[in-house]
């Protein structure tokens, strides 16, 4: 799958229009110097031999040198991308620990004003784009009331803890630098929460959905019938089926956050991996371009495998399935 | 009555408020169970037999189902109990075995999951893990299932059909209730194995001296399990009686077509049919609801039916009883009722445009 992606945006990065090397170079190149940097990044070759240094390139995990930042595009991922990693998953997070809980309430206290409140913001919150709420929420708590920061990933005074993970709640715990990630976090509430709130209001929807449905089937009665109590009933053999359909495509809503990040990274002034991915497009920077679809690629790579793993644990029949094809 | 009652199901109405309008389905049920008595309930499909026990166990939802009547379990009125008490009572007192094993188990817990919940309800204190858990596999051996600790680990797609109808029926009677209410057990399993269910059932209900109401299409299994039989037409009932007595001597009309459809071994002619279909509930004849597909309706049957004894706990509720001319020596005849008179018939045909014509068979 990932070859396939790769092939792709190699096309796409060569057929839009522009010659990249001009572009880097600027309008006051001169004719030679370009010639040199299109001989330097093969753009005079034919394509299947630029498509094979591309790919050995990318197998060594060697993506050029970013024509943007003048540094190789590895050492711009390594820094970029723990941030838009640390971003998504508390979005991710936010998702499920507020969207599920939510759906849950509506669903147990179905036809009554609870259902029907959490209804009406969800729907809101599906309706409205991402960089939407960005704006919104920036506008009131950073501005208008002052209480948390406009942008950044810290504050201007505050040193930055010995990169681990490179994630910074991670690394200031591990230094047992508390102010550090408290700081962090007021930086990290404005942008997570509006690059969540669709996904929140989504989850809550599909749990809402999901639960109802199982509400109706006979084992649920089954289970009342022998005298279960309703708090057991609904946390326990209505949640667990129905999270079932609800993990899937959340798992899908999750990857998407990703691509959500892009304007949320814009308007909070993020130092991730979308920004980057937008200033990289606008200069026809093919090298990273390439490296940033290939990270994104694999993000979703392996939040699909994660979702695999989760649903066959919810689901024993398909993990049962699973472990016969195996035998 | 002589015998103690448990269960007393009185005049108990049942209707739902759909987008099509008003369906008034259970139309004054009146039921009893005696302490350790086992409690046939017989009848067409639709006719309210399921929805009938769901209310004795508060499984109706209020808003939905409009419930009225009485339903006293030694001596509580379930249909005014708080919801919380209620809810002790079920899978306490009164267990319910349900009619489909594809359906009834959550397919995601083990079998073990489940019946440890139902053992953490027990009378008398949650018990230990061990305790919990020796009594599950316990359970699981009185139902006949080989290896329960394999059973206890897995989940329900990796039983047979027979097998989560075992562990239903453990289920239901691990916290050895008062009154079993069995809804078509093993209908959806073949025969040989329903009949196996049906044996594991009884053994242990006659061991415990459960009392139980056993809800089937199979008169054959009510002949051989129950001690009295209710017959139940449209939403009520028509006629109760000791099990010997109904099959020897059926006295409402539908009762009579219900026995006389059933094929008979001996291969001797076609078993006939009630002519006609259950009544629409949304729009229920007036009276008697089995009227217009009775060969024997009369104007009086517009009026609700009498509700009339005709021998030793045998009742029917048909006006052809009701004059009072039929001393109960009679009822003993294994053939039933007169040919109506052909004045009955010709006023039969007068009904109202919502009652079929009378029926009529070769
Ligand atoms: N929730 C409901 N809303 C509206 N109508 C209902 C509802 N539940 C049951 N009914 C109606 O009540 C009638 C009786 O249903 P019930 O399930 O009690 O029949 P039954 O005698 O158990 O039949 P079967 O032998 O097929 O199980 C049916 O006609 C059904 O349409
Ligand atoms: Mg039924």
């Amino acid at each position: 799958m990932l070859l396939g992606l790769s092939l792709l945006i190699f096309v796409i990065a060569r057929v839009i229009p522009g010659d990249p090397a001009r572009i880097a170079l600027g309008p006051l190149a001169s004719r030679a110097q370009i010639a040199a940097l299109r001989a330097q990044m093969y753009l005079d070759e034919p394509l299947p031999v630029q498509y094979a240094h591309y790919v050995r390139g990318v197998v060594r995990g060697d993506f050029g040198e970013s024509l943007y930042t003048h540094r190789p595009v590895t050492t711009d991922l390594h820094d970029l991308f723990p941030a838009t990693l640390e971003l998504v998953l508390y979005a991710g997070l936010l998702m499920v620990a507020v969207g599920v809980p939510l759906g849950i309430l509506a669903a147990s206290y179905r036809d009554t004003w609870v259902d029907t409140l959490v209804r009406l913001i969800s729907l809101g919150g599906v309706v409205t784009p991402a960089f939407v709420w960005a704006i919104v929420l920036m506008l009131i708590f950073a501005y208008a009331l002052g209480v948390l920061p406009v942008a950044g990933r810290l504050s201007a005074g505050a040193v930055p803890p010995p990169p681990v993970t490179g994630l910074v709640t991670i690394d200031a715990l591990l230094d047992r630098n508390p102010a550090t990630y408290l700081d962090f976090l007021r930086h990290l509430v404005l942008p997570a929460v509006s690059l969540a709130l669709a996904g929140v209001a989504q989850a809550a929807r599909l749990t809402r959905a999901s639960m109802v449905d199982v509400a109706g089937r006979p084992f649920i009665e089954a289970a009342r019938a022998f005298g279960i109590s309703n708090a057991r009933i609904a946390l326990k053999y209505m949640l667990k089926p129905s999270l079932i359909p609800t993990v899937t495509i959340l798992g899908l809503d999750f990857a998407a956050l990703l691509g959500n990040a892009f304007l949320v990274e814009a308007v909070f002034n993020w130092p991730g991996i979308a920004r980057y991915g937008v200033q990289v497009i606008l200069r026809k920077d093919l090298n990273a371009i390439v490296a940033v679809v290939i990270i994104m690629g694999l993000f979703f790579v392996v939040i699909n495998f994660l979702i695999d793993i989760l649903v066959g644990y919810l689901d024993p029949r398909i993990r049962l399935r699973q472990a016969d094809e195996a035998a | 009555m002589p015998r103690e009652m448990l269960l007393d199901i009185r005049n108990l109405h049942v209707s739902f408020t759909g987008y099509r309008g008003h369906s008034r389905v259970l139309n004054g049920v009146n039921l009893t169970v005696g302490r350790g008595e086992k409690v046939g309930l017989v009848g067409e499909t639709g006719c309210g037999k399921s929805l009938t026990v769901r209310a004795v166990l508060g499984l109706l939802q209020p808003p939905r189902a409009r419930i009225r009547g009485e339903i006293w379990f030694a001596g509580r009125n379930l249909l005014a109990l708080p919801p919380g008490e209620l809810q002790q009572i079920r899978g306490r007192e009164i267990a319910m075995i349900f009619q489909d094993p594809m359906a009834a188990l959550n397919p995601v817990f083990t079998v073990g999951d489940q019946l440890l919940d139902i053992i953490a309800r027990r009378p008398g204190g949650r018990p230990s893990e061990r305790a919990a858990w020796a009594r599950a596999v316990d359970i699981l051996k009185e139902v006949a299932l080989p290896d329960p600790e394999r059973i206890m680990r897995a989940y329900p797609v990796q039983l047979s059909g027979g097998m989560r109808q075992r562990v239903l029926i453990a289920m239901a009677l691990v916290n050895e209730p008062a009154l079993v209410i069995a809804d078509e057990p093993g209908t959806a399993l073949d025969v040989t194995i329903q009949e196996q269910i049906l044996q594991v059932m009884r053994a242990l209900v006659d061991a415990k001296r459960t009392s139980v109401l056993l809800i089937t299409h199979n008169l054959g299994v009510v002949r051989q399990t129950t001690d009295r039989v209710y017959v139940m037409y449209a939403g009520s009932i028509a006629e109760t009686a000791p099990t010997a007595d109904l099959f020897s001597a059926p006295q409402h009309p539908y009762t009579q077509g219900l026995l006389a459809s059933v094929p008979k071994l001996t291969g001797e002619g076609v078993p006939r049919g009630i002519d006609g279909m259950i009544p629409d509930y949304l729009n229920p004849p007036p009276g008697c609801r089995f009227a217009p597909r009775c060969q024997f309706a009369q104007p009086r049957c517009q009026q609700p039916p009498p509700w009339v004894r005709v021998g030793a706990e045998h009742d029917v509720a048909c006006v052809l009883y009701d004059d009072g001319s039929r001393p109960s020596a009679e009822r003993a005849a294994p053939s039933p009722i007169p040919l109506p008179t052909g004045e009955g018939t010709d006023e039969a045909s007068g009904l109202p445009s919502n009652t079929a014509p009378a029926v009529t068979r070769p």
